[in-house]
């Protein structure tokens, strides 16, 4: 699903140039679950926002589901965005003027369906996250958690083919961190290519592969016992159940196709 | 299509500070105010000036006698000379260019007292001896009966059509006028028309105070023998009255023994030419109008912009997500462009509507009561001004809101999603 060869990226400050990532090589597979570990500084989120084509990278080669990321302009990314990705992002990052439900639909604005339509589906997305009553709420009126649900359920509303998650559980407390992994290893179970960004060992275990990333460069990539536990196959079952990161509620649901 | 998440946006940005949205649209609801109070009222001051002007034939000349200034074959200086009946001939025939001519006299002499009776009633009018061809030239209302004709002037018939202020003046409210007879300076007259000015003000007053008989008729009954008081003249269309003015002047000199170089024997006026004048004043007013009410609405869209390039910095990451999430740079242009175009034509509209509003507030009023419209007459601007100001307004929101939005796309998503206040 993403081959990346020999990237390289640094940054220009005035006079400074900072050399980030060093030549990284790196194959994921589709239906992956993998977390990229590091110290602080190591080009953790540089090399995810590459991944993203949020951010363009010196040196290498980039492809992305067979196809070479190079020099695309500004409207050809969007759409690749759009239709490929899904992004959780530390903070939050919803539109402040727009309820949940209008946050989670957005996606589907930019591909240009219906209103009616795209709040049916976003609504139904809310359903599966435990959070249908919450719908028509403004992000201001969430708490952290349900933003982040609200999030995720944007993320996934495109049915996209990676999730580049960068720190999804920073600054949750260890029981809603395990809820969130358990929520992200669900979507997983769909088929969907799982790229997480954490600094905690505890997150990167849920996970299939770590990589661990010091100074620009791959140091080791580990295979995590939890995340190989998984059953073969399993990224083909097309019904399962979610559960809601929530405390109180716990919610089945069909997986809409 | 109607796309209820870009107008959500556009409320969303331009309620979040509402006092700087209102300054903002002040700025140019201002401007388009100014240039609509501004142009309706030049449009006032054109409107009252033309009104002077009525129907009359602006491509008109009037040439009368004055004394003469240098000595000239064996004349001396400082001589009185008239006009006559040859002249008009002589006029005629040298000048191909002419289209009317109308010799006119003024029955003088007898203004001071009242020279006019009817019954009981008198009172002091100007009398005009005038040829049909003068109500071409400077045309009148015929309110009842009829004009000088050319059998008027051919039978020296004596009749004559009276101003209604004369009517009014000699006859009883109710009284018909029509077919009774007038004394002026002991002959009876017919009265076979009344007329009305179409002019306004003090001019009109004058007018109505006119009587007018047939040429001949007033020549033959007072004894002024073949004398012409003075001439009106129209150039054929198309050609200016100047090039008839020249070449009258010139013949009536020859004919009258007139130095060549004597400027001031002969007295005249060109309408054409104080028209155009006033034309040009016009002209200038409203280039001056435009020049003044474009600057203004000029400073109240590099105030939107302005603006727009604050709230598009407000919203950096805002943007940023709506980036990532898939919005392309044709969808975020698009969006910031018609806040900008939203924010000037709504403001813009509003200067239009309380412009034109106060401009018919005004024209209520004076209408209303009776102001002399002589200096003011129905100010406003056409609803083809109107339109061009509205299509200004929306080019220029979008140009207002070009800069800012090229800036919001001009940056990587990615510094987007990591700008912080
Ligand atoms: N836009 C930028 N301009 C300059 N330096 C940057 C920028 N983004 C990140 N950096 C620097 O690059 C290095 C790696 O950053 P990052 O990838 O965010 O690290 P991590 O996510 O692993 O903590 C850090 O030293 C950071 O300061
Ligand atoms: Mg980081």
């Amino acid at each position: 699903m993403i081959k990346i060869r020999n990237i390289h990226k640094s940054y220009t400050n005035g006079q400074n140039n900072l050399h980030v990532l060093k030549g990284i090589d790196l194959d994921i597979e589709a239906g992956e679950m993998i977390s990229i570990m590091g110290p602080s500084g190591s080009g953790k989120s540089t090399l995810l926002n590459i991944f993203g084509i949020l951010d363009n990278y010196d040196d290498g080669e980039y492809f992305l589901d067979g196809s070479r990321i190079l020099h695309l302009n500004e409207r050809k990314a969007a759409l690749l965005r759009n239709r490929m990705l899904g992004f959780v992002f530390q903070s939050f990052n919803l539109i402040s003027f727009k309820n949940a439900m209008e946050n989670v639909a957005l996606p589907l604005y930019y591909q240009k369906i219906n209103r009616r339509k795209r709040n049916k589906i976003a609504l139904e997305y809310l359903d599966k996250l435990g959070l249908k009553e919450w719908a028509h709420h403004l992000p201001s009126e969430l708490s952290g958690g349900q933003k982040r649900r609200v999030a995720i359920a944007r993320a996934l509303i495109t049915q996209p083919k990676v999730i580049l998650a960068d720190e999804p559980t920073g600054a949750l407390d260890s029981v809603t961190s395990q809820e969130m992994m358990d929520l992200l290893t669900e979507i997983n179970q769909t088929g969907i290519t799982m790229i997480i960004v954490t600094h905690e060992l505890d997150i990167a275990r849920h996970t299939q592969k770590t990589i661990r990333i010091i100074d620009g460069t791959i140091q080791e990539i580990v295979k995590n016992e939890a995340g190989s536990q998984k059953p073969e196959g399993r990224s083909q079952v097309r019904s399962t159940k979610y559960v809601a990161a929530s405390n109180v509620q716990q919610k089945k649901y069909e997986k809409v196709a | 299509m109607f796309d209820l998440d870009r107008w959500q946006e556009i409320y969303h940005v331009l309620k979040s500070n509402k006092l700087r949205t209102f300054l903002t649209a002040f700025g140019v609801f201002w401007g388009i105010f100014m240039l609509v109070i501004m142009l309706g009222s030049g449009n006032g001051l054109e409107n009252a000036v033309s009104r002077n002007f009525a129907d009359m034939t602006t491509n008109s000349v009037f040439i009368w006698t004055q004394q003469t200034t240098v000595p000239y074959k064996g004349f001396p200086r400082g001589r009185r000379f008239n006009y006559d009946n040859d002249d008009a001939t002589a006029l005629r025939n040298a000048i191909p260019e002419i289209k009317y001519l109308a010799p006119r006299i003024r029955g003088g002499d007898f203004f001071s007292t009242n020279n006019v009776i009817h019954g009981l009633k008198s009172g002091s009018f100007s009398i005009m001896g005038e040829y049909p061809e003068f109500f071409l030239i400077d045309p009148l209302n015929i309110t009842d009966g009829r004009l000088i004709n050319d059998l008027d002037i051919e039978e020296k018939r004596k009749v004559v059509v009276i101003g209604t202020r004369v009517k009014d003046l000699l006859f009883e409210k109710d009284e018909e006028a029509l077919g009774e007879y007038i004394q002026i300076q002991g002959v009876y007259f017919k009265v076979v028309g009344i007329c009305k000015s179409k002019r306004t003000g003090e001019q009109a007053e004058q007018e109505n105070q006119n009587i007018f008989m047939p040429f001949t008729t007033l020549q033959k009954t007072y004894n002024y023998g073949n004398r012409v008081g003075f001439f009106a003249i129209t150039s054929q269309d198309g050609i200016p009255v100047s090039v008839v003015e020249e070449k009258a002047i010139e013949v009536l000199k020859q004919r009258h023994g007139v130095a060549p170089s004597d400027d001031r024997a002969i007295g005249h006026f060109n309408l054409e030419q104080e028209f155009r004048k006033f034309q040009g004043l016009f002209t200038g007013i409203r280039v001056l109008v435009w020049i003044v009410g474009i600057g203004t609405l000029i400073a109240g869209i590099i105030g939107v912009s302005n603006i727009m390039l604050v709230v598009v910095k407000e919203r950096t990451k805002e943007i940023g997500i709506q980036r990532a999430i898939g919005a392309t740079p044709v969808k975020v242009i698009s969006q910031i462009i018609t806040e900008a175009i939203v924010l000037t034509t709504f403001a813009g509209y509003f200067g239009l509507v309380i412009g034109v509003g106060l401009l018919e507030l005004v024209n209520y009023a004076m209408e209303s009561s009776g102001a002399d419209a002589d200096m003011f007459y129905q100010p406003g601007v056409d609803f083809r001004v109107a339109m061009i100001a509205l299509t200004i307004l929306v080019c220029s929101g979008a140009l207002a809101g070009f800069v800012p939005a090229r800036r919001a796309v001009a940056v990587k998503p990615i510094d987007a999603l990591r700008y912080e206040q």
